[in-house]
């Protein structure tokens, strides 16, 4: 856990220093953290090694929250619309997740797929609502009462956005050493052991869904705000995906990697498109392979690689399997 | 609140430490051009962009505009309205591109006419046609170089009534998105408000790039309508009309394709005669009036040698917006004793400005919409070309289809009346000689 | 709902159900025995179409009779399943089987990703389209709606075929009964002496060809376009979902369910026809949450 508060501080200095450093990133990296909460959600539930793919509805339902609030003109302030979107993309997972956390594994995530591709389906359909496939603009909301240009705009939003990331990330991070999000390692790493001990896995699960499911909202929130414009891909399977793609590259072994892996995506997804406008799918590809060769614990967790190389080559191993816990573990008996 | 302002201040310093002095000749103009690389919709998208490159090179072959060399940076807008969005502000920002060129899809143009507004960056939108970015919003930055769906879809509807007095029942088979819905809507509209007996026997929205229309064809078949009416386009076009022809439905009623000028080379033999067939503006590589236009036929060759096959209306559109940006550096050059302009008054050498880009003549109006003509025929099939080809081609000028400044499309589509078919500006041309 | 709607609904579902059956019916092929979720499955399927469309072309060119096309489809299929099919196995797959399910699945989406490009690169962003075997067998009327006979009979026959020829093979000969012991209990088969590799790699080009066949018999009767991979993949997950992961017959029912279903909508409620899919999926995971034709399976402890 200290480790993992270094690296958080560290990159949190570095996320920082970008408006000065580099202004021109700033949106950049407003729309990666943005993107992170998203992918902390899957990490919410990776933990319990199931795999969401159809995240992109709750994302989704957070950023169509923000758009409708403020298209209805009630004036609203981003930090009031944000929390809105969190409860309602929170709310609807809570409904649906009376259903979803009765399935494990590939049916856990083929039936968070299917209701993905429905919501998707029915944003396009209900045009006069959704506005369809043009999807809605979103005019920029006050912030804390202030209404500003861009560029004031986008130099505030980028320390609110951070500041909010910070603040997610540690509850997110105590929630996980807490009880029910240990009982998460305990479904993913057997079940059947932890409804001997009493405890309702699927409840347990329940409450994680939800909690990820707010997590994709409130990053929902902050990208159609940032963005200014929602759009029915926001639920595509492909979007999810990314989801997944991201938690991987970062890492599901603790909260920083959610965040790590988003600014790095968004990195390489810009360079790809500078340089390869027709391929930048193939540089995204052979990097998300090279990570799953190399790196399968994701780039937050690459110094156990180098650490344990020689002295602990079967436990680092095993950390592969059971997520950062053993691997931890070996981290301090190598101490 | 200090920190606010001294935030605030640091940001104006490194604002005003940035070369700002719009006046002096860049050494180069970096032109941001949105458009689908990958996709269904790169149909349309890498035609564009080869039109682009072959157009600019010879502009730079010349000088440049005004003497400065022009450098696109492509932008893919496959990739998502959130990438787009966020590439598009990068090349605006730290690319530096002076002018942007935004895009193929409606849904795009919604998204970064906004964005462009945000940057303070002039936009042209080359080829996307939803009425609503002009109609709902009023921007300072964007122009559109090009008409929208409604005076796309009105031509249609007059062509039909002129030429098929006689038809009662239409039924209409759209892709399931926001262009296909609109451009169905407001193709009824006119119709209804030309013909008030027109009796509407289906309305089906397939799946946006469906691959199989089996159920749709039954339903056609059972129906029986006099018209059926379809504004895909691509690879939803062609599926259908493959699948419908090797039913013999294509025949069974007069078939409308707003947009099939673009899909007339790959249908080949499956599309019959008899098609009424649109091509969102006078834009067809036989067009009659330019039969003897040098620029015309050299840039229809060069473009067909360059890619195998013959420019379709992203092409034609891409072209207008290039010629938009050279008329407009020219005359706001001009207004300025010869010297680079400003971006202000850029934006206003946009203003009333008439250019021509391959075929006729474009007049951007005050409210930033342009007024571009539109040619709609009728498939014949000739010796010469082994695909359909047009016939009893009319232009319909653009000043006549297009919704007066201040008004909304439907509405204004709803009221126009039945005389409006033989309206003395339209021009009806043969073209099969 | 009258008799004829029914019977034109059928008819019309039929060739749509027959399609997605051949490439769901792959990957749960390579799911049952593999256990990896085939996200590049969408991508043999385009690429066995563009292959297929290609060969149509070369014959039309080379003057040969066109009825060649039908066979080159499944030369095409064949072609496509050991190439890409089996380069992919070798190259990436064999590497991660040990790993976590989630990292199989993000491998094989970024063989998609890459494969994607592939295609651009390939064939370019212009819609194919071949109708030599659309056109060559002609229409035939049923209740005065004209069917192509394409569409209407060898599409489905083509299923049935690799439908009885699969279970065939799995029951009857010595490589599909070992298949079959692997998808039922992959442990002990090995114990009992299975090659696994082999079994592996031989069920990833079975499957992988029959996306690729799928494909190779759309480019008959649909334009072939950039992207067209990626909304395959979704309906072949929802098939084989619906079916239960692995299970043969049942992709075929989960299909012609999907199809059927589908233009019903069309003609009752055209509105609800793009979620059909999903829809049927949900309802039949709500009843059977391992999908229809599931086996029980006990959670270890």
């Amino acid at each position: 856990m200290r480790f993992d508060l270094l690296i958080g501080a560290l990159v949190f200095c570095a996320v920082a220093a970008v408006p000065f450093l580099m202004p021109w990133a700033s949106v950049m990296i407003t729309l990666a953290l943005g993107v992170g909460l998203a992918v902390l959600g899957v990490v919410v539930l990776l933990r319990a090694g199931q795999i969401s793919f159809g995240h992109g509805l709750y994302y989704a339902a957070g950023a169509y929250t923000v758009a409708f609030l403020v298209q209805a003109r009630l004036g609203l302030d981003i930090l009031l619309l944000l929390p809105l979107a969190a409860i309602v993309a929170a709310a609807i997972a809570f409904v649906f997740g009376f259903f979803a956390v009765r399935y494990r594994d590939i049916f856990f995530a083929m039936i968070n797929l299917a209701v993905s591709m429905v919501a998707f389906s029915l944003l396009e359909k209900l045009y006069h609502i959704t506005g369809g496939g043009d999807g809605l603009n979103v005019a920029r909301p006050t912030l804390a009462g202030f209404r500003m240009g861009r560029v004031d705009f986008e130099f505030w939003m980028f320390y609110a956005t951070l500041a909010l990331v910070t603040v997610v990330a540690l509850m997110v991070a105590r929630y996980l050493a807490s009880p029910l999000g240990k009982g998460l390692e305990a479904i993913k790493s057997n079940e059947t052991r932890l409804e001997y001990l009493g405890v309702s896995s699927n409840r347990m699960l329940h409450i994680a869904y939800a909690l990820s499911a707010a997590l994709a909202g409130l990053g929902g929130g902050v990208i159609a705000i940032v963005t200014g414009h929602v759009a029915p891909e926001f639920a595509y399977w492909v979007r999810s995906g990314e989801f997944v793609f991201i938690a991987i590259l970062g890492g599901a072994g603790n909260v920083v990697g959610a965040f790590v892996g988003s600014i790095v995506y968004e990195i390489i997804r810009n360079y790809a498109a500078a340089f390869a406008a027709s391929y930048w799918q193939t540089m995204l590809g052979f990097s998300l392979i090279a990570i799953i060769m190399f790196a399968p614990d994701g780039l937050t967790q690459l110094r156990f690689g180098k650490k344990n190389e020689a002295r602990a080559k079967e436990p680092a191993k095993k950390s592969t399997s059971e997520n950062g816990i053993t691997g931890k573990a070996v981290q301090e008996g190598t101490r | 609140m200090f920190a606010k302002a001294a935030m605030a201040a640091l940001c104006a310093a490194i604002l005003a430490a940035t070369p700002a002095a719009a006046a002096d000749k860049p050494k180069e103009l970096v032109v941001g051009i949105t458009t689908f690389l990958s996709g269904p919709a790169s149909v349309f998208g890498v035609p564009g962009k080869h039109a682009a490159e072959m157009l600019i090179s010879d502009i730079n072959a010349k000088g440049g505009i005004l003497g400065v060399p022009v450098r696109p940076i492509f932008i893919d807008e496959g990739a998502g309205a959130n990438q787009l969005a966020s590439e598009y502000r990068r090349v605006a920002l730290n690319e530096g591109a002076q002018v942007m060129l935004a895009s193929v899809s409606s849904a795009n143009c919604l998204a970064l006419t906004p964005v462009a507004e945000d940057l303070e960056v002039p936009n042209i939108l080359w080829d996307c046609s939803s009425p609503r970015i002009f109609e709902d919003n009023s921007f300072k930055y964007s122009v559109r170089t090009q008409a929208h769906t409604g005076a796309e879809m009105l031509p249609a509807a007059l062509y039909l009534v002129k030429n098929y007095p006689n038809f009662k029942t239409v039924a209409g088979v759209n892709q399931d998105y926001a262009a296909g819905r609109d451009q169905w809507n407001l193709f009824l509209t006119a119709l209804k408000a030309l013909k008030p007996d027109v009796e509407v026997v289906a309305e089906l929205f397939p799946k946006f790039g469906a691959a199989d229309y089996s159920t749709e064809i039954s339903r056609l078949q059972a129906l029986k309508p006099d018209v059926v009416v379809n504004t895909a386009w691509g690879g939803d076009l062609d599926t259908f009309v493959q699948q419908a022809a090797a039913r013999g439905v294509m025949t069974q009623s007069t078939y409308v394709l707003p947009l099939g000028e673009s899909s007339l080379e790959r249908l080949g033999n499956a599309l019959p005669a008899g098609v009424i067939i649109g091509a969102r503006g006078d834009h067809y590589f036989l067009h009659p009036e330019y039969k003897a236009d040098a620029k015309f036929q050299d840039f229809v060759k060069r473009f067909h040698d360059k890619t195998g096959a013959y420019p379709i209306y992203p092409v034609f559109h891409m072209a207008q917006a290039l010629a938009a940006l050279e008329a407009a550096y020219d005359g706001a050059a001009q207004k300025n004793d010869g010297k680079w302009p400003s971006k202000e008054q850029l934006l206003d050498g946009f203003k009333g400005l008439k250019f021509r880009g391959l075929t006729s003549e474009v007049t951007i109006r005050e409210d930033n919409q342009g007024l571009e003509n539109q040619l709609i025929g009728t498939t014949v099939r000739l010796p010469d070309y082994p695909f359909a080809v047009l016939d009893k081609i009319t232009i319909y000028p653009g000043a006549l289809v297009t919704t007066p400044v201040g008004e909304k499309t439907a509405p204004w589509l709803a009221k126009l009346s039945p005389a409006m078919v033989n309206d003395p500006s339209i021009i009806t041309l043969n073209a099969s000689k | 709902m009258s008799f004829s709607v029914l019977l034109l609904a059928t008819l019309d579902g039929l060739s749509y159900g027959a399609q997605i059956f051949l490439v769901a019916v792959g990957l749960s092929l390579i799911f049952g025995v593999l256990r990896i979720v085939n996200v590049a499955h969408g991508s043999f399927y385009a690429i066995g179409a563009y292959v297929a469309a290609t060969f149509g072309m070369w014959i039309a060119a080379a003057g040969f009779s066109p009825w060649l096309s039908y066979p080159a489809m499944l030369l095409a299929a064949v072609g496509v399943g050991v190439v890409v099919g089996g380069v992919l196995e070798v190259t990436l797959l064999r590497r991660i089987y040990g790993k976590e399910q989630v990292l199989q699945l993000l491998i094989t989406f970024a063989a998609f990703m890459i494969l994607e490009d592939v295609q651009k690169a390939v064939w370019g962003v212009t819609p194919y389209f071949v109708n030599t075997p659309l056109s060559l067998l002609g229409t035939v009327s049923v209740m005065g709606i004209n069917y192509s006979v394409y569409q209407l009979a060898v599409l489905p026959l083509v299923a049935v075929v690799v439908l009885i020829g699969l279970r065939f093979v799995l029951r009857y000969t010595r490589v599909g009964r070992i298949v079959t012991a692997v998808t039922e209990d992959r442990e002990a088969s090995m114990a009992m002496g299975v090659d696994s590799s082999k079994v592996y790699l031989f069920t990833f080009i079975a499957g992988a060809s029959l996306a690729a066949f799928g494909g190779a018999l759309a480019s008959g009767s649909t334009s072939l376009v950039p992207g067209m991979g990626a909304g395959m993949i979704i309906l072949s997950f929802a098939v084989a979902a619906t079916a239960g992961l692995g299970q043969i017959e049942g992709a075929a029912v989960a299909a012609l369910m999907i199809g059927l279903g589908r233009s019903i909508a069309v003609y009752l409620a055209p509105e609800f026809d793009v979620v059909m899919p999903y829809l049927i999926m949900f309802i039949v995971l709500l009843f059977k949450p391992q999908g229809l034709f599931s086996t029980i399976q006990t959670r270890k402890v």
